[in-house]
């Protein structure tokens, strides 16, 4: 019996088939003609053609982030691979599960700057979880069954497999098989807490007088979020979420305290530097979160859970560690509680909840929208939220359009809520709505952007007309970089420096060049019904372009080398 | 402080730059760095001088720890643990002083003469950095060092305790 022999980039796309793949988004080039050519003979894997390779990580991460499934890139050697690094690294700033195929020039060449060389294994070393060079076919199964391995399991990344020209052509054969039971004697995440930890963890929340529970995008990641609301409504304490975090629990929530950090609410930040126990879970304390970290909450116990040990400690020091999956960490925790016959102290929580309505009372995110005047974009996010009532996938781009829609965008639940968070990268936006809306045709995706960030991959408008991917796309359009001159207006004496967007382009006639209907808002009065018409076309792109107030700051906002709890409230005035 | 990291990892293609990379990356100092295979060829065992406070070294073994490639590694430095350095050194001996002296310091130190040229002795020392500190100063004070090469320190820990799979 011969057993059959298949190319290498036959096996390229029998290993993603037998990984269940259904999307690869990427852009063809000279080393990876023959994977393409592999594509083309079968039906199981669609391609996603792109119009810039960056825009086929953004799309591969939307995906994985609304599906919780590993995204997949395909880009050609050199420049098609370099065009890849803004992705890949905004995917590893945010823990998303994706693996990258690069191709690469022959085996022989490397290294001899051959036509598109480019070392891409080297290029993104630090922005990977992990990375595999391959070098002969038989490579080629086990690289990438590790890949999506690696990439989705522990805390989730990015991952890279580089793919050399002369083995994926048609003259180099060999059998195929692939083992998708991986176990790596190197890698090995944590899963359970430390029973020892789970112990001292409760006996501090037991103890808490004001406790805060403070949770990031792990929870998300994980699909945590029921077990936190459970967990949350146990504690029956305050809960605040991290950018990356929103949707973790229900944002109409009576618990939920808003956002964190730089532009967070008052109630959250205040709550976390009154606090006497922190439980933070799946978060890691980024400094948009702490602020100066030498005044941070120094009267907490904080209690740190975590798949990640490196983000333990690493800023803010845990009195507590628990190091696993945050899921089953909570899940020990309630087990833990009940074991002792945890109930809240009563009356310690009633004066903390009083002292946590004062702060809310505040209305730290309020804005005033005079009848006459421009539209302020928040109003806009408003609106969003009453016409999709909650329910809507809300991919945003970066900048104070992004602050307006985590403030005034309550997420119902978890994976709605797709951003840029620790890269904060301009152009994530459409490509991420485009990958969002291919994984859920039937649900509202909206992407919020600016009138900057939209021209950073604008070119992916032609995609969405080759694919039939009609997202909502609502520029705030300010006609500036709004988010940079807000802190030339703050830090800068009010020098705009290279902040203005001069000759912005007609985005209604944009979107009509690329086939897809565009709507421009002028008026507050005419806001809500022109973007109810906009959510109304069902099968098509359409790019509403709302005129905003280009003066409206993002309040409130962190007074800088301050504590977490100092803030502007407004112009001029300190909470 | 000073510390000695033993790090067991797997002996791939990139590795090695992963750990290189992950220290300038995270800018972690590095004082010196050997790696080689190990009894099994499918392993290599580094030995890393750095220097850092608590803080800064429980990051450096977490963030090697959680690189994919890596096994175990362990900070040897507060337990009992050998550490041993080879330096190779070359002087001028032109003089029967300079000649007899490099002679009696090497035989303090416990070195070797391991090559004579014209006018040059090479000397071969090991020990812990600091006996290699001092065996160089006592040669500058007799003679003239041509060229000197060193090859990082490596480290095990005494006793039972070992570093393997
Ligand atoms: C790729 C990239 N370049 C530069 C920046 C710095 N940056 C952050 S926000 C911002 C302005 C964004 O302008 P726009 O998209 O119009 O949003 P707005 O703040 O006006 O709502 C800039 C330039 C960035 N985050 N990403
Ligand atoms: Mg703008």
């Amino acid at each position: 019996m011969t057993t059959e022999l298949f190319t290498g980039a036959e096996m390229v796309v029998k290993s993603l088939s037998a990984l269940k793949v259904k999307y690869i988004f990427g852009y063809p080039g000279g080393s990876v003609l023959d994977i393409y050519d592999a594509i083309f003979q079968q039906d199981e894997i669609e391609h996603i053609l792109v119009r810039h390779e960056q825009a086929a990580t953004h799309m591969a991460d939307g995906y994985a982030r609304a599906t919780g499934e590993v995204g997949v890139v395909l880009a050609t050697s050199g420049p098609g691979a370099t065009n890849c690094v803004t992705g890949i690294a905004t995917a590893y700033m945010d823990s998303i599960p994706m693996v990258v195929l690069a191709g690469q020039v022959a085996t022989s060449l490397i290294g001899n700057d051959a036509f598109q060389e480019t070392d891409i294994v080297g290029c993104t070393r630090p922005i990977i979880k992990h990375s595999f060079s391959c070098r002969s076919l038989a490579d080629i199964p086990d690289a990438i069954s590790k890949a999506f391995y690696i990439a989705s399991t522990g805390r989730p990344g990015p991952v890279v497999i580089e793919l050399p020209k002369d083995i994926l052509i048609p003259q180099n054969k060999g059998p195929f098989s692939i083992e998708t039971d991986i176990k790596i004697r190197s890698y090995n995440p944590n899963v359970n807490g430390h029973p020892k930890q789970i112990k001292k963890a409760v006996q501090a929340i037991a103890r808490a007088k004001k406790l805060v529970i403070y949770s990031g995008g792990g929870i998300v990641l994980s699909d945590a979020s029921e077990l936190l609301t459970k967990l949350v409504e146990t504690l029956k304490a305050p809960i605040t979420n991290t950018l990356m975090g929103l949707g973790g629990i229900s944002g109409t929530h009576e618990q939920f305290i808003g956002m964190l950090g730089m532009h967070g609410s008052l109630e959250a930040n205040k709550s976390m530097a009154n606090a006497d126990v922190i439980l933070a879970l799946g978060a890691r304390f980024d400094d948009r979160v702490t602020n100066n970290v030498e005044k941070f909450c120094p009267n907490a116990t904080i209690i740190h859970v975590d798949i990640d040990p490196t983000s333990i400690s690493k800023t803010i020091n845990a009195h507590i560690p628990v190091v696993g999956l945050v899921e089953v960490v909570m899940q020990q925790l309630l087990d833990e509680l009940s074991d002792i016959n945890f109930s809240p102290d009563e009356v310690a929580l009633t004066l903390w909840w009083q002292q946590i309505n004062l702060w809310r009372n505040v209305k730290s995110m309020s804005y005033d929208q005079a009848e006459n005047e421009k539209i302020k974009p928040q109003r806009v996010v408003e609106a969003l939220y009453k016409i999709t009532q909650g329910d809507a996938y809300v991919c945003s781009d970066v900048g104070q359009h992004q602050m307006f829609a985590a403030q005034h965008y309550p997420f119902a639940k978890p994976r709605r809520w797709i951003n840029s968070g620790g890269a904060g990268t301009m152009g994530f936006g459409l490509p991420a709505a485009m990958g969002v809306k291919l994984a859920f045709p039937d649900k509202h995706v909206i992407c919020i952007t600016g009138d900057g960030s939209i021209q950073m991959n604008i070119q992916e408008l032609s995609t969405c007309s080759q694919y039939k991917l009609p997202v909502v796309i609502v520029t705030l359009n300010n006609r500036s970089l709004g988010m940079v001159r807000q802190w030339q207006d703050m830090v800068y004496g009010g020098r705009h420096s290279s902040s203005y967007m001069e000759s912005l382009p007609d985005f209604v006639k944009v979107a009509e060049a690329y086939g897809h209907v565009g709507i421009k808002i002028d008026h507050l009065d005419e806001l809500e019904e022109k973007l109810t018409q906009a959510f109304n076309i069902k099968d098509r792109l359409v790019f509403v372009d709302v005129m905003v107030d280009e003066k409206e700051h993002v309040y409130p906002m962190q007074i800088r080398t301050g504590a977490i709890d100092e803030m502007w409230l407004k112009k001029g005035v300190k909470a | 402080m000073r510390r000695i990291l033993a790090i067991l990892m797997e002996n791939e293609p990139g590795s090695l730059s992963r750990i290189v990379g992950l220290f300038s990356q995270r800018a972690f100092n590095i004082e010196s760095l050997t790696v080689a295979p190990t009894d099994d060829n499918s392993l290599s065992r580094m030995t890393i001088a750095t220097i850092g406070d608590d803080k800064v070294l429980e990051q450096i073994v977490k963030q090697v720890n959680k690189l994919i490639d890596v096994i175990k590694i362990i900070d040897i430095t507060d337990r009992q643990h050998i550490e041993r350095e080879l330096l190779l050194v070359k002087v001028t001996a032109m003089t029967d002083k300079s000649r007899n002296e490099v002679k009696r310091i090497t035989d303090i130190f416990r070195g070797n003469i391991i090559d004579i040229g014209k006018q040059v002795y090479t000397v071969q020392l090991t020990g812990n950095a600091e006996k290699l500190n001092a065996f160089i100063t006592a040669l500058q004070h007799e003679t003239e060092i041509i060229e000197s090469a060193r090859s990082g320190c490596v480290g095990m820990a005494r006793g039972d305790k070992a570093l393997r799979i």
